[in-house]
């Protein structure tokens, strides 16, 4: 190995990784940082837990991969920790109120998944309009042949979607969108002076005026269940509601009822609030389309984030700014 | 209007144009007689207009079979069920619903680029058949940025090329002739663009000269990563050689909304995870069925007031 000589100089990073979810860059991390993964290094004689507490006091920095949580008890266990950096978009499955209260900083994957994230908001939203996984359904059971005409869809152009969450991934939704001339308006925290869309500070309005509801928020205290009964009663029974989010950003329990009744048009989810348990009142219903946390899964947007993961290391590493901090609200 | 005027409607298009046309002339509906030479014997001389689509046009012996027969108007944008060199020798005059299905099938073609690359039928289905507790789903491919090559830059390819710019893809066309006044790269041979792009898409007009204008060759300059999309007709495409290359791994994935001998479709694509099937719906949406089903009323009340057609092709 050529790295051999200065081997030891290498910083050191521990992989905080639940065990069903890996990196697929481990191999490229090794050759600039040496990696802490316990469990990768698993022995008879040694759990997981052993190797992370006999390494823990000189550990700095840690990568949390995927969802793996980054809360009190592991942070109690680094007392020397000054950085987390995530893999993802979203960040709440990091108490970040904590990690800044301990002085310890916390970067997300900043605008690597955004472009991915946002076609997937367009392909759920046009499968659903143009019923694109049903009408392929209704292909291949055979049923064109007997049946004939399959019914109608609704058009997309010129429809009125609300974007709620006007970040990066919000931005690049919209973009996409108004390529197919669809009338473009937001939610979000605060009116994006830059944007040029119609604000509303509560997502009722916007849902009122309203053809689509696209939920792209981060999911914090605050936006847990925003999409609820009185949103989904504004939004309406000609309405659609696309979630590339997170799952409990929507009352899920709310939404299967509105469904049943028909009082809501459809749906198109790519998180739930129980991953990955998908309500079973779902799987019979053709106006909806279900997808199992893909938004963000290319390799394209694997290299992406693997870029921003090594940035903000070496940016740290080097006592330089980080490439993509998250702020605390 | 005048409510004696024969109109004869082909097939069951739509409701709402069955509707309209109901209320304005004396409509005749052929699917409804059993036997069309004895429906035709008795009416062929109360007929002064017909009402096609892309699945039953007029034929050479449908409008020689109709003395009284003045005008065509065709409830869809391609003409390939309708005999226009007889209509043009009868005096026949001929009117097709452009533009406003163009919006329709350019989504159509970008909910299929976007079905294939990012996988989302095979998600669906992997969830609702309860997989995802028990495995985890593969990875699909990103799409904005791609490199896409348009086959026929008219109406339908533009707006499509309009569409993949907002996903910030690269843009090339093949068409009969270079379209100077877009900034599209210009390919005069379809082989050279499948070749330089990685998502194919016809959108041409079926004419003899296009008939299979993509057969083996093109599929294989496409190549193992490629992805084909055919929102135009069937026989755009070498059916078989496209089943082959699918089943060989010579071509990457597919979504059709065409189909040769629709409604049959191949059996070999029915067990194929890398294509998305439609049932030919690129232009089929309640708003668009109905901005079309006005256009075919409004051309044939323009023609009987003898007021100039909105859409005439001949």
């Amino acid at each position: 190995m050529s790295e051999e000589a200065d081997h030891d100089h290498r910083p050191l990073v521990l992989m905080h990784r639940l065990p069903s979810f890996a990196l697929p860059f481990r191999d490229r991390l090794h050759s600039h940082f040496r990696v802490l993964d316990p469990h990768a290094s698993t022995t008879a004689d040694e759990t997981p837990q052993a190797f992370l507490s006999r390494h823990a006091a000189s550990v700095r920095a840690l990568i949390t991969v995927g969802p793996s949580p980054v809360a009190v008890d592991l942070l109690d266990l680094l007392p020397s920790l000054q950085l987390v950096v995530g893999s993802s978009a979203g960040v709440d499955h990091i108490d970040v109120a904590e990690c800044h209260r301990r002085g310890i900083a916390v970067t997300n994957a900043g605008n690597a998944f955004s472009e991915d994230v946002a076609d997937y908001a367009v392909a759920l939203l046009l499968d659903v309009l143009r019923r694109v996984s049903a009408g392929n359904r209704f292909v291949r059971s055979g049923l064109w042949p007997q049946k004939g005409e399959y019914p109608l869809g609704s058009k997309l152009g010129g429809k009125r979607v609300g974007i709620v969450g006007l970040g990066s991934i919000g931005s690049e939704v919209a973009k996409r969108l108004v390529g197919f001339s669809c009338r473009v308006a937001y939610n979000s925290r605060n009116k994006k002076p830059s944007a040029p869309y119609p604000y509303y500070d509560n997502v009722c309005d916007l849902a009122v005026n309203s053809d689509v509801l696209v939920v792209c928020c981060a999911l914090t205290d605050k936006t847990h269940h925003i999409i609820n009964k009185d949103v989904l009663t504004a939004l309406g029974r000609d309405g659609v509601l696309i979630n590339v989010g997170r799952g409990a950003l929507v009352d899920e329990k709310e939404l299967v009822q509105y469904l049943g009744r028909g009082e809501i048009g459809g749906a198109g989810f790519d998180v739930f609030e129980k991953e990955p348990e998908v309500p079973k009142e779902l799987f019979a219903m053709d106006n909806v389309v279900l997808s199992p946390h893909r938004a963000v899964l290319t390799p394209e947007s694997f290299e992406a984030v693997f870029e921003v993961i090594m940035a903000n290391l070496k940016a740290f590493f080097s006592n330089k700014p980080l490439l993509s901090p998250v702020q605390h609200e | 209007m005048d409510s004696s005027i024969g109109v004869l409607m082909t097939y069951p298009m739509s409701d709402y144009l069955e509707q309209q046309l109901q209320k304005r002339f004396n409509l005749f509906k052929l699917w409804t007689h059993s036997s069309h030479s004895d429906f035709l014997k008795n009416n062929s001389n109360s007929i002064q207009a017909l009402v096609g689509n892309t699945k039953i046009g007029a034929d050479a012996e449908l409008i020689d079979s109709l003395p009284k027969l003045e005008i065509v108007s065709s409830y869809s944008v391609g003409l390939d069920k309708i005999d226009l060199s007889k209509c043009q020798e009868k005096g026949i005059r001929v009117t097709n619903t452009p533009d406003v299905l163009t919006d329709d099938v350019a989504d159509a073609a970008i909910g299929l680029v976007l079905a294939v690359t990012r996988r989302v039928c095979e998600c669906d289905r992997f969830v609702r058949s309860g997989l995802w507790k028990k495995r985890d789903f593969g990875l699909g491919t990103k799409f904005s940025g791609k490199s896409v090559g348009i086959v026929g830059l008219g109406r339908i390819g533009s707006a499509i090329a309009k569409r993949a710019q907002a996903f910030d893809c690269l843009i090339s066309y093949h068409s009969r002739s270079e379209r100077p006044e877009t900034n599209y790269k210009y390919y005069s041979s379809i082989i050279d663009l499948a070749a330089n792009c990685h998502i194919l898409i016809i959108a041409c007009a079926l004419t003899e000269k296009t008939h299979h204008i993509v057969n083996r060759e093109v599929i294989d300059a496409l190549g193992p990563k490629g992805i084909l999309i055919n929102i135009g007709r069937g026989p755009h495409i070498d059916e078989p050689e496209l089943v082959s290359a699918l089943l060989e791994g010579r071509l990457g994935g597919a979504g059709l909304d065409v189909f040769e001998n629709e409604p049959e479709v191949p059996e070999h694509l029915l067990a194929l995870e890398n294509v998305v099937l439609l049932p030919h719906v690129g232009s089929d949406t309640v708003e668009t069925s109905e901005s079309m089903a006005d256009l075919v009323i409004n051309n044939l009340e323009a023609h009987f007031l003898k007021k100039p057609l909105l859409t005439p092709v001949i």
